[in-house]
């Protein structure tokens, strides 16, 4: 499952930084059909979490309202250096994790 | 000043070998980019929200993993896309840049093939296209490639399927004008593979060919047939000139 | 007819550019369930969502909240319901740390012309909400890959 991961290459302390995830993935609503007529069973990312230094700092609950691949933009607000871990995981229990290190100028 | 003036000479010369009329002119050439809603517009122009660079990626990987033992690096692929389609002496045929990827893959590398539609080719596809990202398309038309633009030529202003319509129709005919509530482009191919929010993903300028031809209630032909290249052949040298946009985006 | 044709013309203009900001929200089982009898204040959140999306698979959404928050309550979370998806509740985001810039972006998928409701809670309970219509218009020609 790729995904890609942005955040300033540098932060300012107590300013919020932007951050922008985009995952690779189908978000299978459950409601369409393969050629033979058969449902193909839902499969969305369920869950999103970030945590900056171990603090959960933001969190998304997703369904299939959310385009496939999807996309977040988001804050956070920068206190120390240090990283950004990411976790996600969807219907079929798949469970990704991803970190991505900040910087305070 | 005397080389100039032969390189100025040359190009004419070579313009006149092919002194065909292309249906829209250099300066009147559009990318689809510019009959696309703003939302499409500026997903593409982001590159941090661009969904294709999921792609891009992936093909990075594959390419490290694959290709790397013969192609240097990735800059050694700077300019390929803008030649493609072309034609490939040992397939004896003209082909486009996945087919040269297919060819490298079993010919050389000896190994089973991606498949036309598979992720890992898309992937591929779209990394080495990523590479001539804002180079102008450049195909030849010449020579050993002349047979395959021609029958090019005469599939695109041909009338296909239960709606009769030829490309030519929308594509040179009617661009700017509405098909129900999209406009209808110039149709060239300079930002495939490219992620459509229709397919959800991204795909490849052959499987954009095919979705037209159902949209006119034409029977599609096979991923690769070889009227979708001599196809794609013909739309990038009408598209000469317009640079190479990677990863696109569209409807 | 030439002066009734341009007449039509700028009204569509009109509409399409000045949205009515609903002071009311569409009546979806699964938003007011969630509010559960409290009254949403319409003010300090602002969904912003293409009036006429190109395609219903990914529409751009992205949803403020203004502050200043700090001292006092900040928002918790904030909601998006969709007025006539198979499933209404089409995500949270949630804030379990106090921060000033409240925004979000992503992409949704709308099941046609409907309104989409986001709505911001805040550490004391209170709700700021809105409601936006769009115009989802489907594909010129069928695709068959």
């Amino acid at each position: 499952m790729e995904a890609r991961i942005n955040i300033p290459a540098k932060v300012v302390r107590n300013e919020p930084f932007e951050v922008r995830l985009q995952i690779r993935h189908p978000m299978e609503t459950g409601y369409r059909t393969d050629d033979t007529g058969k449902a193909i069973a839902r499969n969305v990312v369920r869950s999103v979490t970030c945590r900056y230094n171990g603090d959960l700092v933001f969190a998304a609950q997703l369904s299939s309202g959310i385009a496939a691949n999807p996309y977040l933009r988001f804050f956070v607000t920068a206190r120390a250096s240090g990283e950004l871990q990411f976790e996600w995981v969807d219907d079929a229990g798949v469970r990704i994790s991803e970190r991505a290190p900040v910087v305070v100028a | 000043m005397l080389r100039a003036t032969i390189v100025a000479a040359a190009c004419a010369a070579s313009m006149a070998a092919h002194a065909q009329q292309r249906p829209i002119a250099a300066d009147a050439l559009r990318s689809g980019i510019a009959y696309a809603g703003a939302d499409i517009r500026a997903m593409q122009a982001d590159d941090l929200a661009n969904p294709g660079f999921l792609w891009v990626q992936r093909g990075e990987a594959l390419f490290n993993e694959n290709c790397t033992a013969c192609h240097r690096d990735a800059a050694s692929m700077r300019g390929v896309a803008a030649r493609y389609p072309a034609y490939d002496p040992s397939a004896k045929s003209v082909l486009d840049l996945e087919g040269r990827i297919e060819q490298c893959r079993t010919g050389r590398q000896h190994k089973p093939a991606f498949g036309r539609e598979s992720d890992d080719l898309v992937s591929l596809a779209t990394f080495v296209t990523h590479q001539s990202r804002g180079l102008p398309m450049s195909v030849s038309i010449d020579g050993p490639a002349r047979a395959s633009f021609e029958r090019g030529e005469a599939f695109y202003t041909q009338r296909h399927g239960q709606m009769n319509l030829a490309c030519t129709h929308c594509h040179d005919q009617s661009y700017g004008k509405r098909l129900y509530t999209e406009t209808i482009s110039q149709g060239h191919g300079t930002a495939f593979p490219a992620y459509r929010l229709e397919w959800q993903g991204q795909g490849s300028l052959q499987r954009r060919l095919r979705a037209c031809l159902f949209g006119v209630r034409a029977e599609m032909p096979k991923p690769g047939a070889p009227e979708l290249t001599d196809l794609e052949l013909y739309l990038a040298w009408r598209a000469n000139g317009l640079p190479i946009e990677s990863p696109g985006v569209r409807r | 007819m030439k002066r009734r044709r341009f007449v039509q013309g700028a009204v569509a203009l009109v509409a399409l550019a000045v949205r009515p900001v609903h002071a009311a929200l569409p009546s979806i089982p699964a938003l007011d369930g969630w509010l559960a009898g409290r009254t949403p204040r319409f003010a300090r959140i602002k969904l912003s969502i293409p009036a006429i999306a190109d395609n219903g698979f990914a529409v751009p959404m992205r949803v403020m909240v203004e502050g200043p928050f700090a001292p006092g309550p900040y928002v918790k979370s904030i909601r998006l319901f969709s007025e006539t998806n198979p499933v209404p509740d089409m995500a949270v985001f949630e804030f379990p740390l106090p921060i000033e810039r409240v925004e979000i972006e992503s992409r949704i998928r709308l099941a046609g012309t409907q309104q989409v409701v986001a709505a911001a809670e805040l550490t004391d309970g209170s709700v700021y909400a809105m409601a936006t219509e769009v115009i989802v218009t489907l594909a010129g020609c069928m695709d068959g890959t």
